[in-house]
């Protein structure tokens, strides 16, 4: 019973950070309904500058005080997600308004590679590691109850929480502000939105920079967890099932999929996966999608979709 | 001036209704095939025909199966590689496990696997369409990935997980040498291409186009939806399996899962949006694009003097080619096909302006 | 030439119960025959929205037969339940007496019944002559393989395919644009494309959804001769939706008039000019 809770809260921990990468996505399709293919290389693109700029801060500013340095460095990595997102707005999504959504898709695929590349490319392909003063250390809970208690880590517990809080405020957002009922305006309609005055490209720029924002802080936990390294990026592919569970259009449901993502995963690894001789880690989140698209394709909190003549 | 149709008259319908109506192009196409089938083999250096010439055969014979698919039917798929394993590890298996099986049967026999498992991840897309089928494809993808990983079976139980096969040969000819592997290729490449241009232009592939053009009012006019998409993945997935074989067996001769990874997916669906969607011309200049740029860009610094190390080549390559995509999707989204045919209509009025 | 035998001799009057003397005359003369589609109770509503209430009226064989009413009285939605586009709650249609209350529209197509549409529909992807060829469909036979290999079986299919979509091309004179992508057309040859497609299919029914939107007097003109052409040629019985009302009186036969999901009137159309409730709908009530 206590390996399977172990397992269990280990599930949940790591579809916690699923969910992290997962909200970048429901942003920018939320906001634009441009489904990013690129939030994965744009996760691996603020860890290689995060990790990059730790390194560098001391060096070439000098300031030694660990967290004082790491400061720097995010605001010098958030600023840099924000200049892409500009980027990004000028020299693509600007040139393809109201094309179909497939368009859309392909651009950024080939915003993908194109990240992949230039990141590497500026921060070199080593493995990096990233210390922003997360825990390593295990956590032992209900010591009374389970001989030796339950391993959880303090580590996924503090990400679990930044990610919540990042739910709420994003949640918050876009039920509240004028900014973030634009922003679904735009989602639906982008002519539509323009011609009632939105301005389209400065909405753009705001929703991928806060895309951005979400990338950069699942790159750190994430890169603190894992290390900074290429693989993140296929790690980030993970999150695609995430939002086709919880549906494109839901912020909560980003997690919810993560979460039943993370604890599939893991559950059936451990109980299932010896049957078909292991491994099933790799495949497991997508079938699951793939039979939710069959049922239900909206996922379980997004929006259905409605063909119209 | 030389490409005028000018006197050209159609005095059938048969006649206006040929792959290649105009006497030039005609011409050119024989000329090509010559070129391809007689002068290289006499004339081009080994190295081109492993580097260069056979996986650009294979790969637009691929390319060719998912332009089907995606150009031509408008269903996304970015499971291509998943088929593509389908139909070289199905070929090895009737390689291994029946004796004396002839290899273009095997090939086939592999192309029909992949068929069959192309038809049942299609099943999705009669529910989905877009990004919704492009995950449902991926999940293709990553299932048959770890199937012959883990899957002792479908290696015939080989213990370093890679397969290999050898000595191929067809009617007691040996397809062993370069040149030889080539004119193998090319054979199933022109065989395939020309099956594939009579499909698209006649009444499937119509219905096709119809369904990627407004699927409500194709089932208006009496068409199905289920028949039009499942026939799309069907054909497709059987063109693609076939290269895969091709692939494993000739280009390769003994492989792993990795060789038909999400990259490979990816990579051929480069192909066919910078060639041309809709378009059996452009899946080859997507190939020949995709396959001879790396090299380019690898002996670039050598030719300049210029020395890069080959992972920064690499990371340039990546670059370059989610650059062009967008470049491509954003000036001509129907690829290099549509300056093709572009180039040629100013060629008919050259050297007239207009 | 002709697609469909015409019927060249006028049947006797068929009995119209209720029906005052000049529609029976009217039917008489134009050899109208008998009822070939008829809609029975038909009410669909989307969600809470009532696009239309208990609507019964029925189509005589070869006749000119319009709906007409101001807009969103639920025209376009009514040609959509016969299609099998959308599917009625409530009510039936039949197609030469066979009823059925849920049919896709393949099954409409297959039993003679198509339509344009009034925002065109037209596959963009492909040429006037591809358009056209595509509404040939159900009449084509040849199977997958066959026309992988083209030679024999699927070229003649697809020549005899091709005589009959040029006489359609030559009916309506677009002769000159038959390899054109039809997205590079102007509007009023792409609706006479959409025209030709439904009229490849060779139907006993065609539901045109005002096919003269958005033309100018020459191109209505063109279009009146179009539709009156078919009608008299083929003898293909037509339901059509129109706002111009010159257009109505000019070339139906009867009229169907609907507004708000209600049918308010019904009979020739010097019948419905009329018709106080059809005035009512049109010019709205002095209060």
């Amino acid at each position: 019973m206590g390996a399977f809770l172990e397992t269990l809260i280990g599930g949940l921990m790591a579809g916690m950070l699923y969910s992290l990468i997962a909200l970048g996505f429901v942003l920018i399709f939320k906001a634009s309904g441009v489904f990013n293919f690129a939030q994965g290389a744009m996760v691996l693109f603020a860890a290689l500058a995060m990790a990059r700029f730790a390194q560098w801060v001391p060096q070439v500013i000098g300031v030694q005080d660990k967290l004082l340095a790491n400061a720097i460095a995010f605001v010098g990595a958030l600023a840099l997600m924000i200049v892409l997102a500009w980027l990004i707005e000028r020299l693509v999504l600007g040139r393809l308004v109201n094309q179909e959504g497939i368009t859309l898709l392909m651009a950024t695929l080939g915003i993908t590679y194109f990240l992949d590349g230039f990141g590497q490319t500026l921060f070199g392909s080593d493995i990096y590691k990233l210390d922003v003063g997360m825990p390593k250390d295990p956590l032992f809970m209900f010591q009374n109850v389970f001989q030796g208690g339950i391993l959880v880590s303090k580590e996924d517990l503090y990400a679990a929480v930044i990610a919540a809080a990042l739910v709420a405020v994003l949640s918050l957002f876009f039920q509240k502000t004028a900014t973030g009922r634009a922003l679904r305006a735009v989602a639906d309609d982008h002519q539509a939105a323009q011609s009632i005055g939105i301005p389209l490209s400065r909405i753009w720029v705001i929703v991928w920079s806060v895309a951005g924002f979400v990338a950069l802080v699942a790159g750190i936990i994430w890169g603190s967890k894992l290390g900074v390294q290429f693989s993140l990026g296929l790690v980030a592919l993970k999150a695609l099932p995430v939002v086709i569970l919880g549906g494109l259009t839901s912020v909560p449901g980003a997690i919810i999929g993560g979460l039943i993502i993370g604890v599939g995963e893991k559950l059936s690894e451990v109980y299932v996966g010896p049957m078909f001789g292991g491994g099933i880690e790799i495949w497991f989140a997508y079938v699951l999608a793939l039979l939710f698209l069959l049922v239900r394709p909206q996922g379980l909190f997004g929006e259905k979709i409605i063909d119209r003549v | 001036m030389l490409y005028r149709e000018n006197g050209q008259f159609k005095t059938s319908y048969r006649a206006d209704q040929q792959i290649f109506p105009i006497v030039q192009d005609r011409i050119a196409i024989a000329l090509l095939l010559v070129v391809a089938a007689v002068v290289i083999p006499w004339t081009a250096p080994e190295y081109l025909f492993r580097a260069i010439l056979i996986p650009f055969l294979i790969l637009s014979l691929a390319a060719l199966g998912l332009n089907i698919l995606v150009g031509y039917c408008g269903q996304i798929s970015l499971g291509t590689g998943a088929f593509m394993a389908v139909g070289a590890y199905a070929a090895y298996n009737f390689t291994v496990r029946i004796q004396g099986m002839p290899l273009i049967v095997a090939l086939l026999l592999g192309g029909v696997c992949a068929t069959a498992i192309g038809v049942l991840f299609g099943i999705p897309s009669l529910r989905i369409k877009g990004l919704y089928l492009a995950v449902a494809t991926l999940a293709a993808q990553f299932f048959t990935d770890w199937a012959f990983l883990r899957i002792k079976w479908f290696t015939n139980d080989s213990l370093s997980g890679s397969v290999n096969v050898g000595g191929l040969q067809v009617f007691g000819w040996p397809i062993d040498t370069p040149v030889q592997k080539y004119l193998f290729c090319l054979a199933f490449v022109v065989v395939f291409a020309l099956l594939a241009k009579n499909l698209v232009r006649g009444h499937l592939g119509r219905e096709w186009m119809a369904i990627r053009d407004m699927d409500v009012a194709a089932e208006v006019i009496g068409i199905r939806p289920v028949y039009a998409k499942l026939t799309a993945f069907a054909v497709s997935s059987f063109i693609v399996g076939v290269a895969g074989g091709l692939w494993g067996f000739v280009h390769l001769g003994s492989w792993e899962p990795a060789a038909f990874s999400i990259d490979r997916s990816f990579q051929l669906l480069f192909m066919v949006i910078i060639g041309g969607l809709g378009s059996i011309m452009g899946s080859f200049f997507g190939a020949a694009f995709i396959v001879v740029l790396p090299i380019i860009l690898d002996n670039l610094p050598y030719w300049f003097d210029v020395p890069i190390d080959t992972a920064l080549a690499s990371h340039l390559t990546f670059m370059i080619f989610g650059a062009l995509i967008v470049f491509f999707l954003i000036v001509e989204p129907h690829g290099i096909a549509r300056l093709w045919s572009t180039g040629k209509e100013k060629l008919r009025l050259w050297p007239f302006p207009h | 030439m002709s697609l469909v035998a015409a019927s060249t001799a006028a049947p006797a009057a068929p009995a119209v119960e209720g029906a005052p003397e000049a529609a029976v005359a009217t039917l008489a003369r134009r050899g109208i025959g008998e009822v070939v589609l008829e809609v029975k109770d038909i009410s669909l509503a989307f969600g809470g929205v009532k696009a239309l209430t208990d609507i019964s009226f029925d189509v005589r064989e070869h006749e000119i037969r319009a709906i007409i009413g101001p807009n969103g009285a639920g025209k376009s939605s009514m040609l959509n339940c016969i299609n099998g586009v959308y599917q009625p709650q409530k009510g039936s249609i039949s197609l030469r007496g066979r009823t059925f209350a849920h049919m896709n529209p393949r099954q409409v197509a297959e039993m003679g019944v198509a339509r344009t549409f009034q925002s065109l529909a037209l596959f963009k992807g492909m040429s006037v002559l591809d358009n056209i060829m595509a509404g040939r469909n159900l009449k084509m036979k040849t199977n997958l393989f066959q026309q992988a290999i083209r030679w024999g079986a699927a070229e003649r299919e697809e020549t005899a395919n091709r005589r009959v979509v040029e006489g359609i091309i030559d009916f309506l004179e677009i002769q000159a644009y038959r390899k054109t992508p039809v997205g590079k057309m102007p509007y009023g040859l792409q609706k006479r494309v959409d025209l030709g497609r439904a009229l490849a299919m060779e139907p006993q029914v065609l539901l045109l959804d005002e096919p003269m939107a958005g033309m100018n007097v020459e191109e209505k003109q063109d279009m009146s001769r179009f539709i009156l052409d078919v009608n008299d040629e083929f003898g293909t019985t037509i339901v059509l939706i129109e706002h111009d009302m010159s257009v109505v009186m000019d070339l139906s036969d009867r009229v169907v008039v609907l507004d708000y999901g209600k049918k308010i009137g019904d009979g020739t159309p010097a019948e419905v000019r009329h018709n106080p409730e059809v005035i009512r709908a049109y010019l709205g009530t002095a209060h």
